[in-house]
């Protein structure tokens, strides 16, 4: 009898259900995985010795381009530790701000996840659906910050300016005729705070078309039920947080357990998993969709009522008014101070977490009193439940890989850092 | 908060003793240095024990102290720095562990909390940290084959090597980097905002 060996498969980095650039090496024994061994780095950016060479406002933007389909919810995670050593409160606008768009980009990375997710396991309309609802989102991003995704808006003391009374719209052109430039328009015709709500108004509707689409589907089913499944202590133990932590069983959600910002005044529930399989995680992110939007519903209303300032008006480390700078020397020397020196936190280190889409993502912030950070060190959600892909798993075949992957919702940018 | 973290650091000085060679609460944050010789037997009573269970190692990351402050730092060259999450008692805890300069081993807590397993091979690969008793400590973010570990603060931003293809031999190489490196915005070190003054008298 022939001699029967395992053999090892690479999954990626090429692979459009890798999710980026993962390159997986698989030790197979037939279809069935023996060990998984993810290589990573294929993204290493170095973006921590990077922002060790910079002020630390110049750092904010490589925020948004760690785990770039969250943008937003990194620079609050920076912008926070950044805070906490600055010893300042933020004015309340702004914090219901921060939160109405962390809860934004929350929806926009459940849209991708969700849609690649059912696109990786077979199912092509829900990614259709889930993009569309993603070009609604990323124009909030643009109204408010001028970018679709790599806002840099979040600042120490606040948010860059306040949210637009007016909503851009579609003109005519080429491409776009009168009639579908009145239907894109019809929701664009008062400030970008209508919009949002028109949004969360409808989004509710959407949700329900994809649970359809997914949730009693027989095929979606034998795909994630029973597949990747993690007992909660395991998932403690391996580091699990976010949705991966919720989907075991273990109900932890920093917006609760640790409030920060606004989210204490707010309300809404954490969903939790039993089973901790794929499923489970599929169900608790889809639920926590729906709470994002009835966040945003309750940040809207608060905002209409509520305006003010949005950034402290200490410039120390927020630049001064344009307008202020024309005619006042002590303007014009913050504001030149500021660009080019940067400003300077106490000797010392903190750490600060948020509840990132992902999971927790945090900041650890070392300096020694100088305008750039001594050492930054980036908790990415998304390294820690990748490194539990050997134990998740094993014993699953080729095909399970993908479902599980795409339950990790991960994405490199933040992985390789 | 820093009141509730400094009963907890009390309650930990109490329990280990002198395994626990320095403690802080800084920005309502609880902050402990441990004694390398004992950090194994006291990590795994901090997940154990009911009064701790931190049964979530949350983050590890290495440290270069060797131009802290330009120069003033007088302590050992590296240290680990672990952040510890309870869910059961939620509170957190920043333990450090300095290794020596020379040869840097700190013991592996792999086999306490499983997540160290990556976070150790990343503090391996980009400071050159060897823990003791990790069961594959390969690089992880760097390249196959790269030389040096680039977090250290002796090693240049711009690195050392540069990739390109070469036409002639048909294949990519390796070459000395040819961009020079500048600084845009130089370091300053100040003292003299009202934060720093303002904390310290809170703390």
């Amino acid at each position: 009898m022939s001699e029967i060996r395992n053999y090892t498969l690479n999954f990626g980095p090429q692979h459009p259900a890798a999710h980026g650039v993962l390159r997986l090496v698989l030790e197979m024994d037939g279809e069935v995985i023996e060990r998984a061994d993810p290589h990573i780095g294929l993204l290493h950016r170095g973006t921590e010795k990077l922002a060790e060479s910079k002020p630390f406002n110049q750092s904010i933007p490589y925020m948004d381009r760690l785990d770039y389909v969250s943008m937003m919810c990194n620079e609050h995670g920076y912008v926070l530790a950044l805070e906490k050593m600055l010893g300042v409160d933020v004015p309340v606008r702004a914090q219901y701000i921060r939160v109405m768009f962390d809860e934004i980009t929350r929806i926009l990375n459940h849209m991708m996840w969700l849609g690649t997710h059912a696109l990786d396991v077979g199912a092509m309309t829900v990614f259709l659906y889930c993009f569309r609802e993603r070009e609604d989102l990323m124009d909030m991003y643009e109204a408010v910050s001028g970018a679709r995704m790599h806002a840099a808006y979040y600042r120490a003391g606040g948010v860059y300016r306040d949210l637009p009374d007016r909503m851009p719209q579609y003109e005519l052109s080429k491409w776009k005729n009168e009639k579908e430039v009145k239907r894109l328009n019809e929701n664009r015709q008062g400030s970008l705070l209508d919009f949002i709500e028109d949004f969360t108004s409808r989004f509710p509707g959407y949700i329900d078309d994809y649970e359809t689409l997914l949730t009693d589907n027989r095929i979606w089913k034998q795909r994630t039920v029973g597949i990747g499944v993690v007992s909660p202590e395991r998932a403690m133990n391996l580091g699990f947080s976010g949705p991966m932590l919720r989907g075991s069983g273990v109900e932890w959600d920093l917006r609760k357990k640790q409030p920060y910002e606004v989210y204490d005044k707010l309300k809404f529930d954490i969903p939790v998993g039993v089973n901790g399989d794929c499923y489970d995680r599929y169900l608790v992110r889809v639920e926590e969709l729906r709470q994002s939007n009835r966040i945003i519903k309750q940040c809207v209303d608060w905002l209409r009522r509520n305006p003010g300032p949005v950034m402290l008006d200490d410039h120390k480390f927020t630049p001064p008014p344009r307008e202020e700078m024309k005619g006042n020397m002590e303007a014009l020397i913050h504001h030149f101070k500021l660009f080019t020196e940067g400003y300077t936190l106490p000797a010392g280190e903190a750490y600060a977490a948020v509840e990132h889409p992902k999971g927790e993502f945090g900041i650890y912030l070392v300096t020694d009193g100088a305008n750039k950070p001594y050492r930054l060190k980036i908790r990415a959600p998304g390294f820690v439940h990748l490194s539990a892909m050997d134990e998740m798993a094993k014993g699953h075949m080729l095909a399970d890989v993908v479902a599980i992957i795409g339950s990790m919702d991960v994405v490199f940018g933040e992985i390789d850092r | 908060m820093s009141e509730y973290y400094q009963n907890l650091i009390e309650k930990l000085s109490s329990r280990f003793g002198d395994a626990i060679t320095g403690s802080s609460v800084q920005f309502g944050e609880a902050n402990i240095v441990v004694d390398r010789v004992q950090w194994l037997a006291l990590a795994t009573a901090l997940r154990d024990e009911a009064d701790f269970a931190f049964q979530e190692m949350i983050d590890l990351c290495g440290v270069d102290f060797s131009e802290y402050g330009d120069g003033v730092w007088e302590g050992p060259r590296f240290a680990v720095a672990y952040q510890l999450l309870s869910i059961k008692n939620n509170h957190r805890l920043r333990v450090k562990v300095f290794a020596d300069d020379e040869f840097p081993v700190v013991d592996s807590v792999v086999n306490i909390w499983s997540t160290a397993n990556w976070f150790e091979r990343e503090a391996f690969d980009l400071f050159g940290i060897v823990f003791d008793g990790h069961p594959d400590l390969r690089r992880i973010l760097t390249d196959y084959g790269f030389i040096g570990h680039p977090f250290r603060k002796d090693f240049p931003l711009n690195g050392h090597v540069e990739m390109r293809y070469d036409p002639e031999k048909r294949r990519v190489i390796y070459q000395p980097v040819s961009i020079e490196p500048r600084v845009n915005q130089v370091r300053v070190v100040r003292d003299d905002h009202r934060y720093s003054d303002r904390m310290i008298e809170e703390s």
